[in-house]
């Protein structure tokens, strides 16, 4: 049997995943330049907010087709709710500030979070499972989940919608205005803070779908779900050239799909048995990053960077 | 420039978030030992994850252990002295679980420490305890090396004369699983997985070993991180192997979604693992999936034992929580052989206890060594290596959403 375009979709799922959760840094970066390491921590609490909705609003016995928009709408809420509210008592403070208070405060926010939710959601301290969508399909020789198909549809339409709304609309252009000049931005008469705000808010959204897409497929969700995706997802939104939306979703895309083959086709190369497997997925993954840093050090689709610098 | 800066600042950072989340709390309640009259007041300390990845079983372990020194309290088994628990939460971390042997260590009323759950842990532990000269009993460490050395397969030779166990080793875990797999289920080939821990790796390895010297064959081995979730391109290369069986030495956090996303890609083989994953965490993470899958287990259930049937009865009543089924009785052994160990100090110096702490520390060490009475598991006593000469097993599978004793016997 084939297992190539198994292995293909299994890492276009996981890197479509990277892809959400990295918009939320690549975005917030792109306008503000701080790298909001909490964003992990946001799509955990989206994760919670969507079980939430299930668990403790919903009645027992209601159809996974009525629950995911109510889950997704319930996570969501959540999710931006603390992505807005970061934003405005952690950083937007220290909006002057050298770039280093911002990024510890980051770290704290990510710490507290995890253990807000460690501490006072029922039954947090393990796993929780999660409702999920497990009817397959095979299509070829490929299987996949009713959760799978729901997280590459989501992905698609996050970022059709990403693309037409900064493309088209005003607040769209003014966010691409701010992100070049933030300064003559605000000359020009665009409420900075109010775009900035706009861009957590998206970031919190695309994490909360990322988040219900997670709990669906993997069936549970933890408090520290949030650390591993989101530094995978810091990783995917470098590769694809942090600050661009297309190079974030094309980088998670990359490294979902690099990490699946470097596990599973690295220990059939002769003599590479020692360096493949499941544990050396990250290495390789990292690796990737490493050599397209080297060669393009503004990552996949980055651009810009002499303005920046 | 600003920005290479910033990358070199970002990922110092990083590093200093890893490590900080390696650092656990520290529980200083200070030792106040002695109070008023003739009662003196010993700490029994515990040591095992009572938050996060195997907090299940953690908490088995603090009840188990804390259910002992109730019972030893209240029957007054050594009279003039009560005991009380201290549990310290190593959240399954080696790091921390050093930093909680210093802890307990530094506690003047601790005489002896039941724990960790986890091998991993145990190693950096054992020298701590050992300069301390204060016991340290697991109730679960199943790794061969922790009693009999690096090279346990051709010299045995016992590291740490403070550390014992009141479980057996991964040695008779992994071939029983062997065994039962070849012989009882009549498997032929199996597909090993394994997270590259200690406890892990070890269970793998001789699983795999013995699997082999029966006839069997090992298709395929592969290991992942522990913190994985995504297993799309294990479970494929899996499909793919043909293994009609997948041997997982781990815990079961990861091996609860390995399980799950293995049954949803259709691939209706059994997982067996070792005790690591023997928790009714396990069926409640992997649902529905989890049905037919296996798992070894040191000892013999809580539940068929006549001797635990109080035990159960008083953690259920108590409202405990966690699950007594792995180790809490095997926990309750543990505490019971040290509380039992002080009481043999106190009768050898005329009735006192040595009043200065490391000489009491010391004797009670050379007590537990000779421990020898009927605990809830059966006989507790230890061979020259610390490791029980109570050796059984048993095997479980999932029917019907519960851990159910397959098989159990006892090894050699």
């Amino acid at each position: 049997m084939n297992t190539l375009p198994q292995q293909l979709a299994n890492g276009l799922l996981l890197g479509s995943m990277y892809g959400l959760i990295a918009i939320g840094y690549t975005m917030v970066y792109g306008i503000v330049q701080l790298i909001n390491f909490a964003h992990g921590e946001i799509f955990m609490t989206g994760a919670f907010g969507a079980l939430t909705v299930y668990f403790y609003i919903l009645p027992d016995g209601t159809p996974m087709a009525a629950a995911v928009p109510l889950m997704l709408l319930g996570g969501a809420i959540v999710a931006v709710l603390i992505a807005v509210g970061a934003e405005r008592f952690a950083y937007r403070p220290l909006r002057g500030a050298p770039r280093l208070a911002p990024l510890i405060t980051a770290i704290g926010l990510s710490l507290a979070l995890q253990e807000v939710v460690r501490n006072f959601y029922p039954e947090a301290d393990k796993a929780r499972a999660f409702p999920g969508l497990d009817t397959t399909h095979d299509i070829g020789s490929v299987t996949i989940k009713d959760a799978d198909i729901f997280l590459i549809c989501a992905a698609v339409i996050c970022m059709a919608a990403l693309a037409i709304f900064v493309r088209k609309s005003r607040t769209g252009r003014a966010m691409q205005a701010t992100a070049q000049d933030p300064d003559t931005a605000q000359l020009m008469g665009i409420d900075t803070n109010r775009i900035i705000v706009i861009a957590f808010a998206i970031g919190g959204l695309f994490a909360a779908v990322a988040a219900l897409a997670y709990g669906m497929k993997y069936g549970n969700v933890d408090y520290r779900m949030g650390f591993l995706m989101g530094l995978k997802a810091f990783t995917a939104a470098v590769l694809g050239g942090i600050g661009n939306i297309y190079g974030a979703m094309l980088g998670g895309v990359v490294l979902g799909i690099a990490e699946t083959l470097a596990s599973a086709y690295i220990d059939d190369i002769p003599g590479m048995h020692l360096f493949g497997g499941g544990s050396w997925k990250d290495v390789w993954a990292f690796c990737l990053l490493i050599i397209v840093l080297l060669v393009r050090p503004q990552g996949l689709l980055g651009e810009r960077v002499a303005d920046r610098a | 420039m600003r920005q290479r800066s910033m990358v070199i600042l970002t990922s110092v950072l990083t590093t200093g978030a890893l490590t900080l989340t390696a650092c656990g709390s520290r529980d200083d309640n200070g030792g106040g030992s002695s109070d008023g009259g003739n009662t003196t007041t010993l700490t029994i300390g515990v040591d095992a994850p009572l938050s996060g990845e195997n907090s299940t079983t953690g908490l088995g372990i603090q009840y188990g252990a804390q259910i002992a020194v109730d019972d030893a309290n209240k029957n007054n088994l050594v009279p003039g002295v009560k005991f009380k628990l201290k549990a310290l939460d190593d959240k399954a971390q080696p790091a921390t679980g050093q930093s909680n042997a210093t802890a307990l260590t530094g506690d003047k009323s601790v005489v002896g420490v039941v724990g960790p759950l986890n091998s991993g842990v145990a190693q950096t532990m054992q020298q701590v305890f050992a300069s301390a000269n204060m016991v340290q009993i697991s109730p679960s460490n199943t790794n061969p090396e922790l009693t009999q050395g690096k090279n346990w397969q051709t010299d045995k030779k016992r590291p740490y004369k403070t550390y014992f166990r009141t479980a057996t080793t991964d040695e008779l875990q992994g071939s029983f699983a062997a065994g039962y797999a070849f012989n009882d289920l009549k498997k032929k080939k199996a597909f090993v997985v394994d997270d590259k821990q200690t406890y892990g790796a070890g269970l793998a390895k001789i699983f795999a070993e013995q699997f082999k010297k029966l006839g069997g064959t090992v298709v395929q081995t592969d290991h992942i991180n522990t913190g994985d979730k995504d297993f799309g391109s294990l479970v494929t290369k899996i499909k793919n192997s043909g293994a009609d069986i997948l041997y997982y030495g781990g815990q079961y956090d990861e091996s609860s979604l390995i399980t799950k996303q293995l049954k949803g890609a259709g691939v209706k083989i059994p997982l067996f693992g070792g005790d690591g994953m023997f928790a009714s965490t396990y069926i409640e993470t992997a649902g529905a999936a989890s049905e037919g899958d296996l798992a070894t287990a040191i000892g013999v259930p809580a539940d068929t034992l006549p001797a635990a049937k109080n035990f159960i009865a008083t953690y259920k009543a108590k409202g405990y929580k966690g699950d007594y089924g792995a180790y809490g009785a095997y926990s309750y052994d543990a505490a019971s052989a040290i509380i039992r160990a002080v009481k043999a100090v106190k009768d050898a110096n005329g009735g006192k206890l040595p009043t200065d702490n490391n000489d009491l520390r010391s004797k009670v060490v050379d007590e537990v060594q000779k421990s020898n009475f009927d605990g809830l598991t059966g006989k507790v006593s230890f061979d020259e290596y610390g490791d029980t000469t109570n050796k059984q097993l048993t095997v479980y599978a999932v029917e019907k959403g519960k851990w159910k004793a397959a098989k159990t016997g006892t090894a050699d």
